[in-house]
């Protein structure tokens, strides 16, 4: 068991680091650089604050625009799969904006506000929405009705039927939602800093572009990749074991 | 506390995809006396659960009314449905606390959950009890409202014999400890003539009252088969339309 738990996934990530390094000594090129390398460019770039500052301003933005679309995306999600009417209405706005191109509603967003802050937000958001919006009304058309009809029989309030028995049916579909969520806004959030930010991530990566520094591209990545998987580590995993506690 | 009347003109389910529209009750009508414990009686199928939701103000598309005594408004009540209908991811206890009104004590949880020998199992969850025990859960959250009609769908089906006998045991405990009245949906005429004080036997649908009869057995004398068995012999003997609807 704990073979299979801990030592292959470790060993999966060295064989991924021995690959790279051979690569890197068979191209030898500028344009590969070595582990070795790259890592001496991230420990350079976290001394002088610059990988700390920009992966702190994108991680805000990322935490912004990711709470805003979920808790959005839950409230309408919930509505119309309650609500046949409503959901009949909106369903083709629905199909439509998930079918914009992300780099569409960017640029769309910077023309109509200008190059801002909350600009880059809501372009963030309007892409992530749709997303959350689908998974939520899937999770709620298939509530259980015989628990809401239980907690309607014993007069609960809308409260108590929220957190009580909706929200718990609802959790997967929420994990599903977050999950793909924080993959998917990460990589707009650096589309979004590149077009129009001057900081964060995605400026910082036009900027290696324009010099060809791909080491520190390089650097900057694997620093970003880290950070997600330690959200997943630290918080997604966590929020699973205890909601699942109930379960054989 | 007062008498229930029940007057349902009609329930029709309309037609859906293949199925044609199909009237599940026609012209029913039915007083629960208060204190009074009923046991309904019919044919699978027959519209029970229909008129128990319909009680229970869960199904509202149906003509007629329900009114306790001039009211148009029902009493408390507590229903027990077929599928004990516990949420699996609050305990034992969290679910019977969860139906209480905000200014009842949860205090009064505990001797319930003795009475009917679940204080080892109040912080399981669901999905760690056997069948039995959630249907005994379900028992509890139903008489943790203090209810004044009790609304039973079938709620000792697919138990094993000697646990049924257990909880009608239990149920009857709970229900002269503190009287009110019980409309119980069976289809097991031995279960009947234990519990109730007058048997309804309904129709195949379109559902109406095909005999109403009431069980003069003393409390007392309700633990011997014997004598229910002699009962329920006479009842078939007596009533021979009866046999049918079984």
């Amino acid at each position: 068991m704990a073979f299979t738990k801990h030592f292959l996934p470790g060993l999966s990530v060295l064989a991924l680091l021995a690959l790279w390094q051979v690569l890197a000594v068979v191209v030898h090129s500028n344009s590969l650089p070595a582990p070795a390398v790259v890592a001496q460019v991230f420990w350079l770039a976290c001394t002088t604050g610059q990988l700390p500052f920009h992966l702190g301003v994108t991680l805000l933005r990322l935490v912004v625009s990711f709470s805003i679309a979920m808790l959005l995306g839950c409230a309408i999600g919930i509505v119309l799969g309650r609500n046949k009417r409503l959901d009949a209405f909106f369903d083709n706005w629905l199909v439509i904006f998930l079918n914009v191109p992300a780099l569409v509603t960017i640029i769309l967003c910077y023309v109509w506000f200008g190059l801002v802050e909350s600009a880059a937000i809501l372009a963030v958001v309007i892409n992530k929405l749709p997303n959350v919006i689908v998974t939520i009304r899937e999770g709620t058309r298939m509530l259980d009705q015989d628990l809401l009809d239980m907690a309607r029989c014993f007069h609960f309030s809308k409260r108590k039927t929220l957190a009580h028995v909706i929200w718990p049916q609802l959790h997967p579909f929420v994990m599903a939602a977050t999950r793909s969520g924080l993959a998917l806004v990460w990589k707009i959030i650096l589309v979004v800093e590149l077009l129009g930010r001057s900081n964060g991530m995605g400026y910082q990566l036009h900027l290696f572009f324009q010099m060809f520094d791909v080491a520190s591209i390089l650097a900057y990545t694997i620093a970003f990749v880290v950070v997600i998987q330690l959200l997943e580590l630290l918080i997604l995993k966590p929020l699973d074991t205890r909601s699942q506690r109930w379960r054989r | 506390m007062t008498d229930i009347h029940i007057d349902i003109h009609g329930k029709t389910y309309p037609a859906m995809g293949q199925a044609t529209s199909h009237l599940a009750i026609a012209d029913l009508k039915l007083v629960l006396k208060s204190g009074e414990f009923i046991c309904l009686v019919g044919p699978s199928g027959c519209g029970k659960t229909t008129l128990l939701n319909i009680i229970a103000g869960l199904d509202q598309d149906y003509a007629g009314n329900i009114r306790a005594g001039q009211l148009p408004k029902l009493p408390k009540i507590g229903y027990i449905f077929q599928n004990p209908r516990l949420l699996p991811w609050r305990t034992v206890r969290e679910n019977i606390e969860l139906v209480l009104a905000e200014d009842q004590s949860t205090a009064a949880i505990t001797p319930l959950l003795k009475a009917m020998q679940l204080l080892e199992s109040q912080h399981a969850y669901p999905e760690r009890l056997s069948l039995g025990m959630s249907r005994r859960v379900a028992i509890v959250r139903a008489f943790a409202v203090n209810p004044e009609l009790l609304l039973m769908d079938e709620p000792f089906v697919s138990l094993d014999a000697p646990t049924a006998r257990q909880a009608r045991v239990l149920l009857l405990r709970l229900w002269e400890q503190r009287p009110h009245t019980v409309l119980f949906v069976t289809h097991d005429l031995r279960e009947a003539i234990a519990l109730a004080d007058r048997l309804v036997f309904l129709t195949a649908p379109p559902m109406r009252v095909a005999s109403d009869i009431c069980v003069p057995i003393a409390r007392a004398d309700r633990h011997d088969e014997q004598v229910i068995e002699a009962f329920r012999q006479q009842l078939l003997n007596d009533y021979p339309e009866i046999k049918q609807l079984l």
